[in-house]
């Protein structure tokens, strides 16, 4: 007896099988193997001090910027995408890049994030342990930790593999302002790079439309750019990540916020020539395709060169330029004066872009 | 990208433009329909009329495949979704096109329907081999260019016995289209559609090729000129145009002579001849009953119709009153004309098929254009 309970090694836990093993129902349950998963994946990659407190909730210094104290941002967003996996990147590092520049765009210096997962069960482990990975990966590139997080677990045929949502917060220094409200005639429009190579990516691995285009997903954390554009102390009026719906439904909301047009220039507006050919075959404008590392900003004229000059300097901006003027429009219309000499309206999206027939 | 960008450049545009200002003649008008969704969406969304004198006046066709599409059709399609669990695929904007009882197979596909976009027949075709269980409707919509891959996907399935696919077909012809708007009375009798010719169209003529528009050329001395859907191969063809209504020429141009022949696609024309047949009549939105103006499956590939298939009755479903699709499509009214567009009809609600797609004729002036109505 007593030498068969020396062959029990007290608390012993049969590690996670992270290269077989899938996720199951236990994993969400409450009990010792959700504990497991929390400690073997998310707590061993995304480890840091707050959220190695182990609470229910994390304890974080009060924030200050430049040793005063400021105002708190907040910003959350649920990443559903398919492919979990892209060229250029994962639902895991896209989802601290969202939030990331979410916060960051306010002229927030973004300082923690939170993580909830919807896990689907039967979803690989090795898949999930990727992901995680690679969300960590962009935490620390972006100096941004996971503080605390949530871990769900639904049944298969209930979810789609992974569901991440982020909130994020950053701080705020006292006196600055920037807003989709806040552009006025005569400012510029720039952007800081080329448009459309997220989506494009993303849609050359759909699973009915496998096409092999050379381009790799733009996602990336903003902040560091952002903070070298405020840097300069220009007269930055807005900042905003065109995400869905791309540079025309970012900018149509800004127009509608402000009260004002916008007038774009087709010929100075940056898009890849792979992204304008994939666009061309797929029936798709790049306007509208969605883009994670890039930012539109709307700042003085006056401001324009000093702003541009430091997107270039960094890079994420080293292709910056600027896309069109803000005008006085009482409808509120984004404009586009055509290379080919005309005129049209950019305007909002009306459902999801859909392939033309003919 | 090279050989696209050659045909989008403004500085030629603005030497084309030159051009046909100081050819058109002093004191008069010039009215040309271009037939195609194509055609319209390439004038939209480049702003070409922007380029044109006053005095020359685009009238938009009919040849937007989504837009012809009556209610009865896309209620067939739901039905078969909602009602028989059949996976229902068709080709993107057709999801949009509003059907009865306030639904789209985009709304069907809310409810529960299995309803799939795909981009080609040749994805139908493996979504039936990998649902061997399950019954796979292709909803084939389309003027002469979806065609040949319709019926191209019919006789694989035949080949590989897939005895679960089957077509609901609704190909509809160009040259039937053209007759009917040339036939109408608001252009052969009232004069209140004047039509000095038309741009006719680009990817349908690379199929049937050029000869068939040679009938109307000849037969109601209107000129045709076949053009690429880029916007400098639609200046073109209105310079072309334009000058042959000066020397009081009817014939058939081909502007687009890089893809399309006198002869067309002779292989996808026998194609389309193995399979398919002449239906008897075709209800179209806008120009109503139209003689010959369809295809139906041929009864020796009935085992891939989905009407014979499933026992489906075409049901005639008028279009709400105030929509003015019907007028829009033959070129009698303008979107703007309309009660309804940019009020309770726009692309996010669309109460008729024009809205639809940017082809249609209201929804390409509604997110391109209407800023022109408004200042």
């Amino acid at each position: 007896m007593a030498e068969a309970q020396g062959k029990i090694r007290s608390g012993y836990v049969r590690p996670l099988d992270l290269k077989h093993g899938c996720v199951d129902l236990t994993h969400g349950s409450g009990g010792r193997s959700m504990v497991q998963l929390i400690s073997e994946l998310f707590a061993r990659h995304l480890g840091n001090e707050y959220l190695g407190q182990g609470n229910d909730g994390a304890v974080l210094p009060a924030p200050t910027i430049n040793g005063r104290a400021g105002r708190l941002v907040m910003s959350t967003d649920s990443h559903v995408v398919s492919p979990l996996f892209f060229p250029g990147g994962d639902i895991g590092c896209l989802s601290v890049h969202g939030t990331v520049n979410d916060v960051a765009v306010m002229g927030a210096t973004p300082l923690y994030l939170a993580a909830g997962f919807v896990l689907e069960e039967g979803f690989p482990l090795a898949d999930l342990a990727r992901i995680v990975e690679s969300m960590a990966h962009a935490a620390r590139e972006a100096g941004v930790p996971v503080v605390t997080g949530d871990t769900k677990v639904v049944e298969r045929g209930k979810g789609d593999g992974v569901f991440i949502t982020t909130t994020g917060v950053g701080v705020l220094p006292d006196g600055l302002e920037l807003g989709g409200s806040l552009a006025r005639p005569g400012d510029v429009i720039l952007v800081s790079g080329s448009l459309g190579d997220h989506g494009v990516a993303i849609m050359s691995k759909r699973e009915n439309l496998s096409f092999d285009a050379p381009i790799e997903s733009d996602t990336a954390a903003l902040n560091g750019l952002i903070a070298a554009m405020l840097a300069t102390g220009a007269g930055l009026r807005c900042l905003r990540d065109p995400t869905r719906g791309g540079l025309a439904a970012t900018l149509n909301e800004i127009a509608g916020q402000s009260g004002v047009g916008m007038m774009l220039y087709e010929k100075a507006i940056p898009v890849k020539p792979v992204v304008s050919a994939a666009c061309e075959f797929l029936g798709l404008d790049p306007l509208y395709v969605a883009n994670e590392g890039k930012l539109i900003a709307i700042c003085s004229a006056l401001d324009a060169e000093l702003v541009l000059n430091a997107m270039r300097a960094h890079p994420l901006g080293r292709e910056a330029c600027f896309i069109g003027d803000v005008i006085a429009d009482d409808h509120h219309f984004v404009q586009l004066t055509t290379a080919f000499g005309g005129r049209r309206i950019v305007d909002w999206l009306a459902g999801d872009q859909l392939p033309r027939i003919c | 990208m090279k050989y696209i960008d050659e045909f989008r450049d403004g500085e030629l545009a603005k030497n084309l433009a030159l051009s046909i200002g100081a050819e058109v003649a002093a004191g008069r008008s010039y009215s040309f329909m271009e037939f195609c969704g194509g055609h319209t969406h390439a004038i939209s969304r480049y702003g070409l009329t922007d380029l044109l004198p006053p005095t020359v006046h685009m009238v938009h066709g009919p040849g937007c495949p989504v837009c012809v599409l009556p209610i009865g059709r896309v209620d067939m399609a739901i039905d078969l979704a909602l009602k028989q669990g059949v996976i229902l695929c068709t080709y993107g904007d057709t999801l949009r096109i509003p059907a009865s009882d306030g639904l789209s197979l985009m709304k069907a596909k809310a409810r529960g329907g299995d309803i799939r976009m795909v981009y080609s027949t040749l994805d139908a075709l493996q979504i039936a081999r990998d649902n061997p269980a399950r019954e796979v409707v292709f909803f084939a919509i389309g003027f002469e260019t979806t065609t040949p891959p319709t019926a191209v996907a019919i006789q694989q399935a035949q080949t590989e016995g897939l005895a679960n696919f089957s077509v609901i077909c609704c190909h509809v012809l160009t040259p039937s289209a053209i007759s009917n708007i040339l036939e109408s009375p608001e252009v052969r009798q009232w004069g209140t559609v004047p039509l000095d010719g038309f741009i006719g169209p680009a990817h349908v003529s690379t199929v049937i090729g050029s000869r068939p528009y040679e009938f109307f050329a000849e037969e109601y001395r209107k000129p045709v000129v076949i053009a690429g859907f880029e916007p400098l191969d639609v200046m073109q063809a209105i310079l072309m145009l334009v000058r042959q209504v000066n020397e009081d020429r009817a014939e058939v141009e081909n502007e687009f002579a890089r893809a399309v022949s006198r002869d067309g696609n002779v292989k996808a024309q026998d194609r389309v001849a193995e399979v398919f047949e002449l239906r008897r009549e075709f209800e179209w939105r806008g120009l109503s009953v139209v003689p010959y103006s369809a295809l139906r499956i041929r009864r020796k590939y009935a085992a891939f119709d989905a009407e014979r298939k499933f026992n489906l009755d075409y049901r005639s479903v008028p279009d709400n009153k105030a929509c003015e699709c019907g007028a829009i499509l033959r070129g009698v009214k303008k979107p703007q004309d309309c009660k309804l567009f940019g009020t309770v009809c726009t692309p996010e609600n669309p109460i008729g098929s024009c809205m639809v797609s940017s082809e249609g004729a209201c929804a390409a002036h509604y997110s391109y254009g209407r800023y022109k109505d408004m200042h």
